[in-house]
């Protein structure tokens, strides 16, 4: 009984008896991770969705001609119907139009904030984990009171504080991406810079990394070719979960009217402007909001399924 | 455990308090918005009047000496004056944050009411029906974002059903019982919405919390006494599993926080989150600097809490 709990249905016991004689060749871990990630039936399903969405995003310009900001007072809030199949707003904008428009946004945004939080997270992290002593005390404490920081007050604050001077910069939508990708990545590295960290303590100390350090590997080479490629695992499952929470974040930013200007139609500035009209055009809000929640659960799920194929051990 | 622990402890929260309060009087100070930005154009009002009262509100001095000048006053007592209400920033919050607390603290409860017997049951029987029902569902939870959460229920209850009033307001003239049935009535989506969320993600802590503690070879011992399973199950699974679920509930509180500001927004609940937004679009720096110092004094009281209840749950935990 004890200890016989696997970490997840479809991972199989890595203990005593349990890896069956192979007769065919050994997999390449790609090959071994893709069939550990198949198992997780729920995670195929969510990346054959996130997929049908990403493309509908990126092709849907090309099918679905309307522009997005084409006023037509003839046909304000209304439903669904052919000339609009997702209905109209208040202005009688064609919804299906910016739907996908903001999915670009949405998704833009998720990965961008992803890649600054993983990047802030790995370096503070490998620098915490390798340096040890007092420069990982340090950085441990930071790390630390970042995480005791009022996060949403402080983001709504900051893009409020600073729109102005970055839209003088980069233009509206440039600096309003680029301001957002920055504060919702930087006050999101601190899992990630644990995680790295605890995984360094873990990795440093193990064998190979001492042989390669015996055969006079420097420090450099003994992060980058010996101890990241296997902390990997769980950064980019990390790194997964990251993309969805930002996509949240910026909904969220949007919905409290301090995201893009409203004339950018994301997924969140499309429910801060539909939910006056709720009685009237439920459709408004219901669509774009189904379209977040339908990107954050399968990017979610996704993520689930990577933890099976790349980071098997970790039970939640 | 040792009064030293304890008043180590409460000193080590110092520095991170005041770290936290130079970055938030940075930020606000580095910012290009200005209160008296409005003043600045107004031809009503003489240059010399300006100057005075920029000066009489210290806004001309270096960052660093306002910093000084704020943390001073603050420690004193008075956090400052809003711009845009014509009261002191103490008096404000201490209005709005009774709201909040009530609302975030049932919200707390029910999560936990959610999330601890589902977390556990899930963890007795591992992959089975009802886990991988109850996984699923904690998916789809925390994948809901609360602002749509907020407008499906309103949606269904207040338009659709006519059961529920979606503003919340806190004059309500009715008194005695009709008054405590109209608070709840009125307090129930927005408990629900972030209540539901937080259990959401609070189960599958729980079930791995509880999954840790259900393979450790003390239970086998108990069960194998010929203790029966349910008192197994409490007294010696879930006592020892909770332990690391005190500290995440903690460590979760800034996100619940998040949350709490967006129900507020759309239930339109008058407390401290809906106070910041109204502050930050009236560029009312007094009040948005006092309402985020009492977010991030709330997050390190409830982490400082976390520890002291880990400690004092644990002996095993060395307290240095």
């Amino acid at each position: 009984m004890s200890g016989s709990i696997p970490a997840s249905p479809t991972v199989e016991a890595v203990g005593l008896g349990a890896v069956a004689p192979r007769a065919t060749a050994p997999l390449s871990p790609t090959r071994e991770a893709w069939r550990r990630f198949r198992k997780h039936r729920l995670a195929v399903v969510s990346l054959v969705v996130l997929g049908v969405m990403v493309l509908a995003i990126l092709s849907g310009k090309l099918v679905w001609r309307v522009p997005i900001d084409a006023i037509d007072f003839s046909a304000m809030l209304e439903g669904s119907s052919w000339a609009h199949l997702a209905g109209t707003d208040d202005l009688g904008r064609d919804l299906l139009a910016r739907l996908i428009y903001g999915g670009k946004i949405s998704l833009a945004v998720g990965v961008a904030a992803m890649f600054v939080a993983v990047c802030v997270g790995v370096v503070i992290g490998a620098v915490s984990g390798m340096a040890s002593g007092r420069i990982d005390a340090v950085l441990m404490w930071v790390t630390d009171m970042f995480l005791s920081l009022p996060q949403l007050p402080l983001l709504l604050l900051v893009i409020y504080l600073f729109r102005p001077s970055l839209k003088a910069l980069l233009g509206v939508q440039g600096g309003m991406f680029v301001l957002i990708v920055v504060v919702i990545g930087g006050l999101r590295w601190m899992p990630l810079a644990r995680l790295v960290r605890a995984q360094f303590l873990s990795l440093r100390e193990k064998e190979f990394v001492e042989a390669a350090r015996a055969l006079g590997a420097s420090r450099l080479r003994l992060v980058v070719r010996h101890i990241m490629p296997n902390a990997l695992g769980p950064v980019i499952v990390a790194g997964t979960i990251e993309v969805a929470n930002a996509i949240i974040a910026e909904s969220t930013l949007s919905f409290l009217g301090l995201g893009f200007p409203p004339d950018v139609p994301s997924w969140g500035r499309m429910l801060f402007d539909a939910k006056d009209n709720l009685d009237v055009a439920p459709h408004w809000a219901l669509f774009p909001g189904l379209a977040i929640f339908l990107a954050v659960l399968s990017i979610n799920f996704i993520g689930d399924g990577l933890r099976d194929a790349l980071d098997p051990r970790r039970v939640i | 455990m040792s009064r030293a622990y304890i008043i180590r402890r409460l000193l080590l929260a110092i520095p991170s308090l005041l770290a936290i309060s130079v970055i938030l009087f940075t930020v606000l100070a580095l910012a290009p918005g200005d209160p008296f930005g409005e003043l600045a154009t107004n031809p009503n009002v003489p240059p010399a009047v300006q100057a005075a009262l920029r000066a009489k509100f210290g806004l001309d001095d270096p960052i660093w000496l306002r910093y000084v000048h704020w943390l001073v006053e603050m420690l004193h007592g008075d956090w400052g004056f809003s711009f845009a209400s014509r009261i002191d920033v103490e008096t404000l919050i201490m209005q709005r944050l009774p709201v909040t607390i009530a609302v975030l603290g049932s919200a707390q409860i029910l999560a936990i009411l959610v999330a601890l017997p589902v977390g556990v049951l899930s963890a007795t029987r591992p992959y089975s029906l009802f886990d991988q029902v109850a996984n699923t569902l904690a998916f789809v939870g925390f994948s809901l974002p609360t602002f749509f959460t907020g407008l499906l229920l309103i949606l269904l209850f207040s338009i659709q059903l006519h059961w529920l009033p979606f503003v919340f307001r806190t004059n309500l003239s009715s008194t005695g019982l009709t008054w405590v049935w109209e608070e709840i009535r009125q307090s129930i989506m927005p408990v629900l919405v972030l209540g539901l969320f937080q259990g959401a993600s609070l189960v599958r802590y729980v079930r791995s919390a509880m999954l840790d503690v259900i393979r450790l070879d003390y239970v086998t011992t108990a069960r194998s006494k010929g203790i029966g399973a349910r008192h197994v199950l409490i007294r010696h699974v879930v006592r020892n599993g909770l332990i690391p679920v005190v500290t995440l509930v903690a460590v979760q509180l800034p996100i619940v926080f998040g949350g709490a500001i967006i129900t507020e927004q759309i239930f339109r609940v008058p407390g401290i989150g809906s106070l910041l937004i109204d502050a930050i679009l009236a560029n009312d720096t007094p009040v948005v600097m006092g309402v985020t110092f009492v977010f991030a004094c709330l997050v390190v009281l409830f982490n400082l809490i976390a520890d002291l209840l880990y400690v004092w749950l644990d002996p095993r935990i060395a307290y240095r």
